[in-house]
Parts: structure tokens; C-alpha cells; sequence
């Protein structure tokens, strides 16, 4: 089987190649434009035996481009599967190729093995009630991977491994990128967080986001995340903060949701944490059905207090 | 300005429970109603037609239930429904394969949209996989449109980064939930959907037949075990109770 990974990110990459070679004796990393040949050789010393660095006029990702680029590199080396890193790009990447392939996509999948000699792989569906289990019938497959779901390799400079510079131009899409911006970032990461503090509607203004770091800071945790209003609606922190379906998945050891309703998008999103606490004033709030403890409470009253005793407690 | 929407039906998830003897989901007896992100590429196709008229047309492939759920997005501003019978396992291979037989079908179109994603699977191959399929340019997570009589312009949001891109037409997009508020149609408008033609498309009227390349073979419950100790007061004293379980649980460090 000939496992093909590629990945906008090369820290996914690093773990995708891990995966092939539990699929495969026979994995090709790819790397799009020459000026990320060191990612190539990068590749090489996380366990990829072969890279190919596509040579191509094009400086940015474009779907219609880069998904040409993948048609003929699936067909010029005969791959069975190709694993792609599910970040947004990677996604409407692996499933425009799909579509030109007429091939079988399996989009964040969290497990990939063989079952009866198949390609299988498993994602979870159902805002994280259930997870399904999809099979391949035919080659080539496609598969999109987040990032975390599997370990890389060491990362070893022994390594020997060959490195392909190949040609490909493809069409020009008639679609041209004009801008691109930056969302504002403060350079969290919900998704290693160990301790997060999150908030949702029940906080009343942007400024009181401060009791949930404070307790947060006390937690030493200092992570602060929250549900899809505060980010996507209000714009009250920037999206690295959003978690649940279409944000962040995360698993911390703890989790504490403040004026958090529970919406099945956003229990999605912390399901894995380890303990999880809900402070709502709502005593039906749907948050409580998936805490360990809750507090039936104003989050103004309630933070403070928290925080005090937990001050008190870790001196 | 001819805009398809391709549009799901969903079950609504919300109310979803597992059968415990079987680790399954129990997916009958479920209301049904229409995937909301869906709705947004609805409203932002009704906001298009408002600035440069034209026809919306809305696909779906769904049970004949699906009337239902057609005759809402209807009520909203679109023109025509077309519903497509599907067969029994369906892949998202099958399913944009049909999707792509029928858009050829229907008059010469400039824009596609979809929704990002539905609420039940959220793979969102649908908008992407089409669009590779008709051989058109994609703008995927799009949260902002402007729509103009020769090129598009759409920002996508892909997290950490915001592009603006531009397209000509013809050209596929999905949009986010963001994008905008879709409209709750008034009575009237509900009334006036009635009259709207609805057509029924089948595998053998498309002339299209499908061959699945994926097998869904099993759908597992996951069952989500809480301690659920809830404290019904704020006193002092509930919060030393959830302090020193913490502490317990050893999660204060």
C-alpha cells in the first residue's frame, strides 16, 4: 500500500507519518514549493523515507491548484491513501480531490487501521455522541487527520531518507486571492491547556472575561477559553479561545464552564477534559448533564468566591 | 443572477439519545428539521438575489419528508425545490455525484452555495467535493460575500486567518454560520410558499447511477459518565465542598 502525507502544518505531518508507517512500509511525504525543502528533510529525520518536493510557480494554497497538484501526483505514483492533516485547508482540500477522483473521503478521522483487509477509519459524528465507523471499498482513499490525534515519531538526524524534486504545473484557478489578514491572536493554545476557565453567554460584558482569568491565573492554569458567541458572535476573544465543534476540541485535566448553556456544539468540543465544572444559574442548564460538579449560581457571585477559596486552598 | 442552494435535512440532534443495551444512537422517532447552516447559505442567496434578482433554486437529497423542510426555505425567498430520492447507502461519493448530475440539470447557474457543514456528520465534503466535481473554483468558510455582476468577492475564515479571495462565476461556496441572521419567514410569506413548485427528482429520471466507495459499518454510541454532583447554592459552603473535591480528584496542583 502507498500511504501519501501531506499537511499545510508540518507538526501534523510529523504525526501523520507516524500513522502511515503503522499503515505502510511504503509512505511518501510531499512538500509543495522548493522553499520548504527543509521541511523536507525535517520529513526524513521524523521517519519519512521518501519526500517529494513539488517544484510549481504557485506561492500560495489555492484548492483548484493544489488539488490538481495531488490529482497527478496520485496517479504518477499509484497511491492507494493519502492522508491529509485536518486543518480547513486540508479538509476542502482532500474532499475537492475526492470529488475529481470519484474517490471515498473520511474527514477527522481519529482512528485509521485495517479490518478484513480494508482500509477503515472512525470519526466521531453527531455533535460527539457517537463515532462511525467507515470503511473503504475501493483505492485511492482519502483521509483527513487533526492535529494531536496521533504521536510522531523521535525524531532521529540518522535517518536516511530520499528527496524527489519534481515538476508540476497545473492551471490557474480563476479564483485570486486579494487580502490576508491575521485574526487577532494572543497566542493561546486551548488545545495543550491543562487548566482552562471558560465562558459563555451568561458573562454580560467583554471586561468581566477578567474574573474567569483570575481564576484561571489562581488555577495557574491561566487559560482562558469559551463558547461560540463569545467568539464567533460577540468578538469578545479571538477564535483561538473558541471551543467546541466548529472551535477548539480540547482535553485539560480540568475544565471549569462559566455561564455556559451546554449546547451539544460546545459539550463537543470539552467532552474529553477530565473534570469538568459548571457554574450556571439556570439549574436546567444543559451544561450540568455533562459536569462532574456544578454550581447553581451567579458567575458574578460565584468567581470571585472560587477564586478566593481556591487561594486559600493551594496557599 | 441564478444561485443553487443544496440543502440537508437533519435530525435534530439535541434530542439524540443512546440506547444503553445497545451502545447505539436512537435516530427514529427524532424531529427533523433543516441543517441551520444551510439556512444561512439560504439567507445569503436571498441577499444576493435582493441586489441583482434572479432564481433560487434549493436541492436536496431526502425522503419525501423532506417536503416539509423545502417548503421553510421556500417561505424564506427561495423560487423552486427540487427533491431527489436517494437509495439506501449513500456515501458522500453517491451523494455529490447526484447533487452535480442534477445542478447540470437546472439552468445555467452562477453561483453555488452550501453550508459549511450539517450538524450531524460535520464532515462539510459536500461543497468542496462538488465543486471537483463540476469543475468550478471553491471559497470555503466563507463568513462575508459581495456579490457582483462579473466576480465575487468572499472572506474565508480558516481560524487563525482571514483571506479575501475573489472568483468569477460560475463558482461554489460554503458558507459559516456567521454570515449572517437567516430571516424567519412571516405568515404571509409561509402561505405564499404553497404555490411554489416543488419537483421530484429520482436516480432514473437523473439518469445517474452510483456506486458507493464507502461502507458505513457500524455507528457507536458514546456514553458520557459525569459524577453530576450538583451544588443548588452559591453559599460559602458548596464552594468549599467543590474545592476540596478537586483537591480529591487531584487536580489542584
Amino acid at each position: 500500500m502507498i500511504v501519501l502525507v501531506y499537511s499545510e502544518n508540518k507538526n501534523v505531518g510529523f504525526e501523520l507519518i507516524a500513522k502511515a508507517k503503522d499503515l505502510s512500509k511504503d509512505i511518501i511525504a510531499v512538500v509543495i514549493g522548493e522553499k520548504n525543502e527543509n521541511i523536507a528533510k525535517e520529513y526524513v529525520t521524523y521517519g519519512a523515507d521518501k519526500v517529494i518536493v513539488v517544484k510549481t510557480s504557485l506561492d500560495s494554497y489555492k484548492a483548484e491548484e493544489y488539488a490538481d497538484i495531488f490529482k497527478e501526483i496520485v496517479s504518477d505514483v499509484n497511491a492507494d491513501t493519502i492522508l491529509i492533516g485536518s486543518d480547513k485547508n486540508g479538509k476542502e482540500l482532500a474532499s475537492r480531490l475526492a470529488g475529481m477522483l470519484d474517490a471515498g473521503c473520511v474527514i477527522d478521522a481519529v482512528k485509521v487501521y485495517e479490518k478484513e483487509g480494508k482500509l477503515t477509519a472512525e470519526r466521531v459524528v453527531y455533535s460527539g455522541n457517537a463515532i462511525a465507523v467507515e470503511q473503504f471499498r475501493q483505492k485511492p482513499a482519502i483521509i483527513t487527520i487533526p492535529s494531536k490525534v496521533f504521536d510522531p515519531l523521535e525524531q532521529d538526524d540518522t535517518r536516511k531518507g530520499e528527496i524527489i524534486k519534481k515538476d508540476i504545473e497545473v492551471k490557474q484557478s480563476a479564483s485570486k486571492i486579494i487580502n490576508i489578514s491575521e485574526t487577532k491572536s494572543d497566542g493561546v493554545n486551548v488545545e495543550d491547556a491543562e487548566i482552562i476557565v471558560s465562558c459563555g453567554r451568561g458573562f454580560k460584558n467583554k471586561d468581566d472575561i477578567k474574573y474567569a482569568s483570575e481564576l484561571a491565573d489562581v488555577l495557574k492554569g491561566k487559560t482562558v477559553g469559551c463558547s461560540r458567541p463569545i467568539a464567533a458572535d460577540l468578538k469578545w476573544l479571538p477564535d483561538e479561545h473558541w471551543i467546541g465543534l466548529s472551535g477548539h476540541k480540547v482535553k485539560p485535566q480540568l475544565y471549569i464552564a462559566a455561564g455556559i448553556s451546554g449546547q451539544i456544539q460546545h459539550i463537543a468540543g470539552m467532552r474529553d477534559s477530565g473534570v469538568v465544572v459548571a457554574i450556571n444559574k439556570d439549574p436546567e442548564a444543559l451544561i450540568f448533564n455533562s459536569a462532574d460538579y456544578g454550581i447553581v449560581g451567579d458567575l458574578y457571585s460565584v468567581l470571585p468566591k472560587l477564586t478566593d477559596a481556591l487561594k486559600k486552598k493551594m496557599g | 443572477m441564478n444561485i443553487i442552494v443544496c440543502a440537508k435535512q437533519v435530525v435534530d440532534i439535541s434530542e439524540m439519545k443512546i440506547d444503553a443495551s445497545t451502545n447505539k444512537p436512537i435516530l427514529t422517532g427524532l424531529d427533523k428539521k433543516v441543517n441551520e447552516i444551510d439556512k444561512n447559505a439560504v439567507e445569503e442567496a436571498i441577499k444576493i438575489k435582493d441586489k441583482h434578482g434572479g432564481k433560487i433554486t434549493v436541492v436536496t437529497v431526502g425522503e419525501a419528508d423532506a417536503k416539509e423542510r423545502m417548503k421553510e426555505m421556500l417561505a424564506m425567498g427561495a423560487d423552486e425545490g427540487i427533491i431527489i430520492t436517494p437509495h439506501d447507502n449513500m456515501d458522500y461519493a453517491s451523494l455529490t455525484t447526484i447533487l452535480a448530475k442534477a445542478i447540470n440539470k437546472i439552468d445555467a447557474y452562477d453561483i453555488v452555495l452550501c453550508g459549511e457543514a450539517s450538524t450531524d456528520m460535520f464532515s462539510g465534503q459536500v461543497g468542496p467535493r462538488l465543486a471537483g466535481i463540476l469543475n468550478i473554483p471553491q471559497i470555503t468558510y466563507v463568513q462575508k460575500i459581495q456579490a457582483e455582476s462579473d466576480k465575487i468577492t468572499a472572506e474565508r475564515n480558516i481560524g487563525d486567518t482571514i483571506i479575501s479571495m475573489e472568483s468569477t462565476y460560475p463558482v461554489l461556496l460554503t458558507v459559516t454560520k456567521e454570515i449572517n441572521e437567516p430571516r424567519l419567514p412571516s405568515l404571509m410569506q409561509i402561505l405564499a410558499a404553497a404555490n411554489k413548485p416543488i419537483q421530484d427528482w429520482t436516480l432514473e429520471s437523473l439518469d445517474v447511477s452510483v456506486e458507493p466507495k464507502i461502507d458505513s459499518i457500524d455507528l457507536q454510541g458514546i456514553s458520557m459518565e459525569r459524577k453530576n454532583i450538583i451544588y443548588k447554592d452559591d453559599s460559602d459552603e458548596s464552594i468549599q465542598k467543590l474545592v476540596d473535591n478537586l483537591a480529591k480528584d487531584g487536580v489542584l496542583r
